[in-house]
């Protein structure tokens, strides 16, 4: 049976089975409509890093699903996700995309909201016979936000686990990704910004697939070891027999999953910087920093280096290289990736003064996978989308290495992990997928009393 | 400055220039540039300059790079600042391309690879607005111009719109690029692909 033909409610398990997922589950409105509450409001959802953020009263705009949100640090020093909702006619009250602010005023007819979104004021309050003491004119909330090491996070479910239980093992890599900087933390230099017609999910499909790199990426390889005698920039190691390198995927739960490249690259400092690709100034920086730090120079190189891991956080957060990328839904067919480069801070001096030298290369390292690479990533997405419009075509293949014998392990903790291109993390996430899916979800926004 | 670089700095092969004064440079000569005592009059000078950034234009939508890459000096940049007046010291840009990554961006291009170009882009623009400004050195002049690029490719036609501030000097008895900076409109916005050259 067609199941554009069904009535509705749909049937989970006909539209994600063991090996296939029905193409409806990235072209239908409604099944994306379902995702904004089911996905958006259930799980924990990466709002912000604390680094955009970093004084009181400083706050971004962001979205969580399509709900319009500020994410601030009020004036007491707490990080809240503020409905941007005006509580009287229900227009935003803030439209700048970052900045400082004790309150924020509705442009529309002046009612005021400190940043902790309590109502502070009403034009000409006389006209009213109501007690604006009422917490129902406060702003909407989420309710529950927590950081993880300066990844902010938001719910509105009220049912979801602490933040830290629902990341599961996946902290160990996030923990781990951050330990290798001085002062084991990272701050937020602005993005790459890219939108594709598409649906969110091509890009999580996408961003554990070993299977697609040197198909996708063939241009960027090409370009990146065009100059080599030695061909090993980049990803290189993925073009043969990627399937018996080192490397390999997991999935640790919850939708998370993680491509591991660091075993493929030799365990001693300086051999990530080997294989990075060509960037501005990396030739005097390098020298510079050679120079300032003797043998310790490769430690502080491998850190203007794309650390190879992608650390995937269900539904929105690809930690890979040295970037904090953002999925932004915008709609079934609509949305927005946003590459956050990172920078370093020392301020112990752990590199010896050349932090900024080190900067002023992994800033432009960090350019060179969006421009080169994501750009094809994201034609191929909107090639998907475009093919799935072939209605009667309805299926799309996840079953790389399922019943593959001995293909897929799982340890003692139920991490799942298969060899670098299986598309066992895709199986996995979408079984998740849909049972949130088809869960009720106890969702609520909050007011100041 | 621009003298002929050593064959072990070859900018095609290596990236020495840029260095902190570079930047340093960048940052102070691409920042309030347009000043009244600064603009140069002279309808000669006007000229040439407007010849140069409509020849560059023409190869562009005649995908002539590697013709368009010889209007640039051999240690030149090509800079999309990704916030308006970003300095990329301190964040990331849209694209900062040395000599060695334009010369790779181009290669990329016809490796017959480059999907977002796969069927590639037509695109035609207008230069336009074109006012020139001295600097402290006679071989290098200031010009800042509207653009407009109209791009369709697949089936689709949008616009691109903004302004180009590029650093023109004197490089081996010619008038040569030796930055070239576009402020794209929704430079911090979300870009769909975003792979043709500005």
């Amino acid at each position: 049976m067609k199941l554009e033909q069904l009535p509705g409610p749909y049937d989970w398990d006909e539209l994600v089975q063991a090996d296939r997922v029905h193409r409806l589950i990235y072209t239908d409105p409604a099944i994306f409509r379902r995702e904004m509450t089911h996905v958006f409001g259930a799980v924990w959802v990466y709002l912000a890093h604390e680094s955009q953020i970093p004084k009181n009263d400083d706050f971004i705009t962001a979205q969580l699903g399509l709900r319009p949100i500020i994410v601030v640090r009020d004036s007491g020093g707490t990080i809240r996700a503020l409905y941007n909702r005006c509580t009287h006619r229900g227009a935003t009250v803030c439209r700048h995309e970052r900045g400082s602010a004790k309150a924020f005023q509705c442009p529309y007819h002046g009612w005021t909201f400190l940043n902790s979104g309590r109502l502070s004021g009403v034009p000409w309050p006389d006209g009213y016979a109501c007690d604006f003491k009422d917490a129902r004119f406060n702003l909407a909330q989420v309710p529950r936000v927590e950081s993880y090491r300066g990844f902010v996070f938001g719910t509105l479910n009220a049912d979801a686990p602490p933040l830290k239980e629902y990341l599961g093992p996946a902290a160990k890599p996030i923990d781990e990704w951050l330990d290798r900087h001085p002062s084991a933390r990272v701050v937020v230099r602005e993005a790459n910004r890219i939108k594709y017609r598409g649906n969110w999910k091509l890009a999580y499909d996408n961003s554990c697939d070993g299977y697609h790199v040197v198909f996708s990426h063939r241009s960027l390889l090409e370009m990146e070891n065009r100059l080599e005698a030695d061909p090993n920039k980049g990803m290189s190691f993925y073009k043969s027999r990627p399937d018996s390198a080192p490397m390999y995927m997991a999935y640790f739960g919850h939708g998370h999953h993680f491509k591991d490249k660091r075993p493929n690259v030799e365990k001693r400092p300086g051999a990530l910087w080997e294989i990075e690709g060509a960037a501005p100034g990396m030739e005097h920086f390098e020298a510079r920093i050679r120079q300032r730090l003797g043998d310790r120079a490769e430690r502080a190189l491998d850190l203007a280096s794309s650390e190879p891991v992608n650390i995937n956080i269900f539904p929105n957060l690809l930690i890979l290289g040295n970037h904090i990328q953002v999925i932004q839904p915008l709609g079934v067919d609509e949305t927005d990736l946003t590459w956050y480069g990172t920078a370093i801070v020392d301020d112990a001096g752990e590199l010896g003064g050349a932090v900024d030298d080190v900067n002023a290369i992994r800033l432009r390292t960090q350019e060179n996978f969006p421009n080169f690479g994501e750009v094809d990533d994201a034609t191929n997405f909107e090639q998907i989308q475009r093919g799935l419009e072939a209605l009667e075509d309805e299926w799309v293949y996840m079953h790389r290495g399922l019943d593959v014998p001995g293909r897929v392990k799982v340890d003692s903790r139920g991490v799942i992990t298969a060899p670098a291109t299986d598309e066992a993390f895709m199986r996995e996430y979408v079984k998740e997928w849909k049972r949130l899916m088809q869960a009720r979800p106890n969702l609520v926004a909050r007011r100041e009393p | 400055m621009n003298a002929k670089p050593s064959a072990a700095r070859d900018p095609s092969r290596s990236s020495w220039y840029v260095d902190d004064a570079f930047y340093a440079g960048l940052v102070a000569g691409f920042t309030d540039f347009t000043r009244a005592d600064r603009e140069i009059t002279d309808p000669a000078v006007r000229d040439r300059c407007r010849a140069l950034l409509e020849r560059e234009a023409r190869l562009l939508d005649e995908r002539r790079f590697d013709a368009w890459l010889d209007l640039f000096v051999p240690e030149c940049l090509y800079w999309v600042p990704g916030t308006p007046g970003g300095d990329p010291r301190q964040e990331i840009a849209v694209a900062f391309d040395d000599r060695r990554q334009l010369e790779g961006r181009v290669y990329r291009l016809g490796t017959g690879y480059a999907w977002s170009q796969i069927p590639p882009s037509r695109t035609s623009r207008l230069v336009a607005n074109v006012e020139v400004f001295g600097t402290a050195r006679a071989d290098q002049h200031m010009v800042r111009s509207s653009f407009l690029v109209t791009e369709h490719r697949a089936g689709e036609t949008r616009t691109l719109a903004g302004w180009y501030a590029h650093r023109l000097v004197q490089h081996a008895g010619a008038w040569r690029i030796a930055v070239k900076q576009v402020n794209l409109l929704e430079c911090d916005r979300s870009l769909r692909n975003p792979s043709i050259l500005l």
